[in-house]
């Protein structure tokens, strides 16, 4: 059984990118464009990590956080924010709710697939 | 029935009755559990004011002026609702100063001048005595009338048993005034006694007047229909209804309102009962309103009694100031006319008992004791006792003077008009008094000016002339005017012959009084405590106007004499009592031996005030003060400092209200600004978030297309389309941004000439030909192909239509689209609205969707084309132009962009 990773982004170029680096990678992929559509993926199936973008429609990527974050079954979910607002109170914002790791947008796709296979607990090569 | 010994003897009862009533307030007074603090009491007392000739005279007016009775009324019912704010002022001076008269009042006001008080005294005894003799005839006449039971001796001829009534009538009521009036020395000078005694006769008087208007208009005819009914089918009476019956019309109801306005409150009776006697200033908010309307049942049976009298006693010469008492008479209702004969009793003890108290405080404290404290240089320990005795003799000495002018000119027809001659009298006292409490600047000389043009003209035109008309001087002083100066007939001064007597004797003597008065004020110099004296009074709600007092003496004197001194005019237990609780109240070590602090005196001074006058007291106290009183100077610098931190806290508070306003202005802009900045953060911060997205996807398709050399040719092409795509949007966004950027701060380049808009159509059409063959959505120009000439930046206008275009290809029915291009006009303006089938926009989001980048977070779908920057720019541009841009939305129907551009006004290339 691969691992799966959950990817949620309003931008559908990201979304694809992302999903060719995970697929690449040889884990399962789900996508989300929004974040509600982001919870009901969870609920429907438990991802192990989840690429989730802050700037989301509907529900956006903290407020998912948190959700994620409150459910005591879901704890074991790695959460990496993507942001693409620069400033620092909002990657903080992002830790404080209960998120793993962030990255910055743009981001370099090797330093991304780094994070993703340390947090899993798989052998990585250093960006 | 022996009306003969009944009359008389029910009199002294109902005496003894107020006797009793007066001693109760007194005693309950003094038990501290007052019954007169209590406005409708307060009311019930200045009811004074209507007296044996508002009783008597009123239907003796009526009958011969019709309504012309009524401005005695109309004039305190006018003022009345003014009390508030000048008669409050009047209170709180009085009350701050101690003046207990309104001789004391002016005198106090103009630098404690004894000259003014004096005078003002002498004024007043003048000019109310003849008032007080016609409360004496009243009561005589009516006791008279009542006695012989006979409308036949009701015909206004004296007779010598009537002098023997009024003589003892003047006995009575001295005896009364000297108990209530003058049984002890109080620096407050009230008498509760006579205020519930005045009130209660107030009741009794109105009561029973109310009662009689019944009885006559029920009793006597069939209401008021048949009254007036009668009086409408008599020609003789007809016109009394008329205004035209007035005498001396639209002239004489002016004044006598005039006079009446200022004889409310500055009657010596008035000023005792309004000011003197006042225990609280709310009692004046019922008093403003409940006075009037005890004026208004009083004159509410006036016409029908007149009426009533005019058909009844026609041809009888039966006095019309008799009417009241000889109508239940003639009806045979003996007791009614007693109650009637009690009610004009009331109506005249309580008129001459308060009049003669408070004229009796006046002659003590402002004529006699001045004098008196200086020709006598030592004092007996005690001067109380004085000062009572010398009230009362004072007391007697008033109604025997009262009695003497009835004897002398009681005769004289002319009585009739001695009330408004009274009201003329202490009419004088107005300019002092307002230009007293309202303007710094009105001064002792002017005031003494003032009183004696006024009281010139007063005595000419008014005395003098009753004189003349009573026979008691020649009958050509009338004709001829004195000394045979015609431009002095005292009815017709300098000619003038257009009033009636009284409107005459009005308008000259203000308008001497006033003038004489302004002028010598403006152009006098005022001593120093004339100057702290008006500060004070004027200022009188100013913190720290009292000030200045407590500095006048700056000689030395120990506390010992200065209680000595109040001990000889209010007692020696008072004045020990005095001294303790002022001691108390400010933490003064007492001692016969020390010297006393300069508020001590003053506050000794005030005490004397109200028991000796001001100008008395001042003597006293320079008498015990060792050393001058402060020199000229010394008071100057004094009244510089009083009315320095006067105007020092008026600035203060102007300042503190500035700088409130300010405050509240920089913490407006403040956040104004702070509003900005979170604006502009946000902006950076979106900005930021527009630009790396596709950054991102750039990015990451580059890195892959780099890491994977072996990816197939189709994927390889996808990626790299998307790379270009996301480097055009982002060429775009920097493009909209910087123009943007550009309109924001005015550096945008407009180049405006004559444009066609059917063309700039025409172009948008073929720009975006390609966008709507790629989605297959339907044109529709309905633009007419004709020249739409207008000013306006070619290029920018294009870019809008372009940019309408493409978002109405983006927004229309995905399956079915159709845009649609019309012309709109509207008077003034022309444009275009570019029209799409898709799902509309919320009524909310109208206004919103042309804020910046509003569409990255709210369209319901993605739109990777748009940079939420253009319709934001089309509104700049089409606002430079003077123009409108607004969307209308049906919900499911689609929507409309139009925007119209004015078509003659120079497009606005100017910057914001």
């Amino acid at each position: 059984m691969p691992l799966e990773i959950l990817i949620a982004d309003d931008a559908p170029n990201i979304v694809l990118s992302l999903e060719f680096l995970m697929k690449k990678e040889g884990f399962a992929v789900r996508t989300a464009t929004d974040g509600e559509e982001a919870l009901r993926a969870m609920e429907e199936k438990m991802s192990d990590l989840v690429l989730l973008d802050v700037m989301m429609p509907k529900r956006n990527g903290y407020e998912v956080c948190e959700i994620i974050r409150a459910n005591p079954q879901w704890k074991d979910v790695r959460i990496i924010m993507l942001t693409a607002k620069g400033r620092d109170v909002e990657q903080e914002k992002g830790i404080a709710l209960g998120a793993d790791d962030y990255v910055i947008k743009p981001f370099s796709t090797r330093e991304l697939v780094f994070k993703v296979r340390t947090m899993l607990g798989l052998p990585a090569v250093e960006p | 029935m022996p009306w003969q010994w009944l009359a008389p003897i029910i009199s002294i009862a109902y005496l003894a009755v107020l006797f009793i009533v007066a001693y109760y307030g007194d005693r309950r007074a003094l038990q501290g559990r007052s019954l007169v603090n209590n406005p409708t009491i307060y009311t019930l007392s200045i009811a004074v004011y209507c007296t044996a000739w508002t009783y008597y005279g009123s239907v003796g007016r009526a009958t011969v002026g019709g309504v012309g009775f009524l401005p005695i009324s109309l004039g305190p019912t006018l003022i009345a609702p003014l009390w508030f704010f000048f008669l409050a002022k009047i209170i709180t001076i009085a009350k701050i100063n101690h003046t207990t008269s309104i001789a004391d009042f002016i005198s106090a006001r103009y630098g404690r001048s004894p000259a003014l008080g004096g005078m003002v005294t002498l004024f007043v005894v003048l000019g109310i005595m003849p008032y007080v003799a016609l409360q004496l005839k009243a009561v005589a006449v009516s006791l008279g009338v009542l006695i012989s039971m006979d409308t036949h001796s009701a015909t206004g001829t004296m007779t010598s048993l009537w002098n023997q009534t009024a003589f003892y009538v003047a006995v009575c009521m001295a005896l009364f005034a000297i108990l209530f009036g003058t049984r002890h020395l109080d620096a407050s000078e009230r008498h509760e006694g006579i205020v519930l005694a005045v009130a209660f006769e107030s009741i009794v008087k109105l009561g029973v007047f109310l009662v009689l208007g019944v009885f006559v208009t029920y009793g006597l005819f069939d209401g008021f229909g048949d009254l007036f009914g009668k009086a409408m089918a008599d020609p003789n009476l007809r016109w009394l209804m008329d205004f035209d019956a007035v005498p001396g019309g639209y002239a004489s109801w002016f004044s006598i309102t005039f006079l009446s306005m200022m004889a409310i409150v500055f009657l010596p009776r008035q000023f005792q009962m309004l000011v003197v006697e006042n225990l609280s200033q709310e009692h004046i908010t019922r008093a403003s309103w409940l006075f009037p309307l005890y004026l208004l049942a009083f004159n509410l049976f006036v016409i029908p009694i007149a009426i009533a009298g005019k058909i009844i006693f026609s041809g009888q010469g039966v006095d019309p100031d008799l009417f009241v008492l000889s109508l239940p008479i003639y009806g045979r209702q003996e007791w009614l006319a007693l109650l009637v004969y009690i009610g004009g009793l009331s109506a005249a003890t309580s008129m001459v008992i308060v009049e003669t108290v408070a004229l009796s405080t006046m002659v003590s404290n402002d004529l006699i004791l001045p004098l008196l404290l200086r020709s006598r240089t030592t004092f007996r320990d005690d001067l109380s006792g004085i000062i009572l005795g010398l009230r009362r003799g004072i007391i007697v000495g008033l109604l025997m003077l009262g009695y003497l002018y009835y004897r002398l000119i009681a005769e004289s027809n002319t009585l009739a008009n001695i009330g408004l001659v009274s009201f003329a009298a202490v009419a004088q006292f107005a300019p002092s008094i307002f230009l007293g409490i309202y303007w710094t600047g009105a001064s002792r000389r002017g005031a003494i000016g003032g009183l004696i043009a006024g009281f010139l003209v007063w005595f000419h035109t008014l005395l003098l002339a009753s004189f003349a008309q009573s026979g008691w001087i020649a009958a050509s002083f009338l004709t001829d005017g004195p000394w045979g100066l015609a431009w002095l007939k005292p009815h017709a001064l300098f000619g003038s012959t257009l009033f009636d007597p009284i409107s005459h004797a009005v308008f000259w003597s203000m308008s001497a009084n006033v003038g004489v008065f302004v002028l010598i004020s403006l152009f006098d110099r005022q001593t120093a405590v004339e100057q702290i004296q008006a500060l004070n009074f004027v200022n009188v709600y100013e913190k720290g106007a009292e000030g200045g007092n407590e500095y006048l003496w700056s000689g030395f004197v120990s506390m010992g004499d200065l209680k000595k001194l109040l001990a000889r005019f209010i007692g020696p237990a008072q004045a020990d009592l005095e001294f303790s609780h002022y001691a108390q109240h400010n933490h003064l070590e007492l001692g016969d031996g020390v010297p006393s602090p300069a508020h001590l005196v003053a506050f000794v001074e005030k005490l004397l005030t109200g028991t000796i006058g001001s100008a008395s007291a001042r003597v006293m106290i320079s008498s015990v003060v060792k050393g001058e009183e402060l020199d000229f100077q010394g008071v100057m610098r004094i009244l510089n400092e009083t009315s320095q931190v006067i105007a020092y806290s008026q600035r203060l508070e102007s300042k503190s209200q500035q700088l409130e306003a300010a405050t509240q202005k920089l913490q407006e802009a403040n956040a104004q600004l702070q509003e900005l900045d979170r604006m502009k953060d946000e902006f950076i911060s979106t900005v930021s978030h527009e630009l790396r997205t596709p950054l991102t996807s750039i990015r990451a398709f580059s890195e892959i297309l780099h890491d994977n050399e072996n990816l197939e040719i189709s994927e390889r092409q996808k990626f790299t389309s998307i790379i270009i795509k996301e480097t055009n949007r982002l060429t775009r966004l920097v493009n909209q941004i910087l123009d943007l950027a550009k309109i924001e701060s005015g550096k945008m380049e407009w180049y405006v000439c004559e444009v066609d808009l059917a063309q700039i159509v025409q172009e948008a059409v073929d720009a975006t030909r390609m966008l709507f063959e790629n989605k297959s959505v339907q044109l529709i120009n309905q633009v007419p192909d004709r020249c739409i000439m207008l000013q306006a930046d070619r290029d920018k206008l294009i870019q809008v239509a372009i940019n309408l275009l493409s978002n109405a290809i983006k927004f229309c029915n995905p399956q079915d689209g159709v845009v649609k291009i019309e012309l709109r006009k509207s008077p003034d303006a022309i444009g275009l609205a570019i029209i799409d089938n898709g799902v509309g926009i919320a009524q909310e989001d109208l206004e919103r969707v042309f804020e910046r980048f509003h569409q990255v977070y709210n369209s319901p779908v993605n739109l990777p084309l748009g940079t939420g920057l253009g319709l934001t720019i089309c509104r700049r541009i089409i606002e430079r132009h003077n123009g409108k841009i607004w969307a209308e939305s049906l919900l499911g129907q689609g929507t409309s962009f139009i925007f119209l551009l004015p078509h003659s006004t120079t497009p606005n290339m100017g910057s914001l």
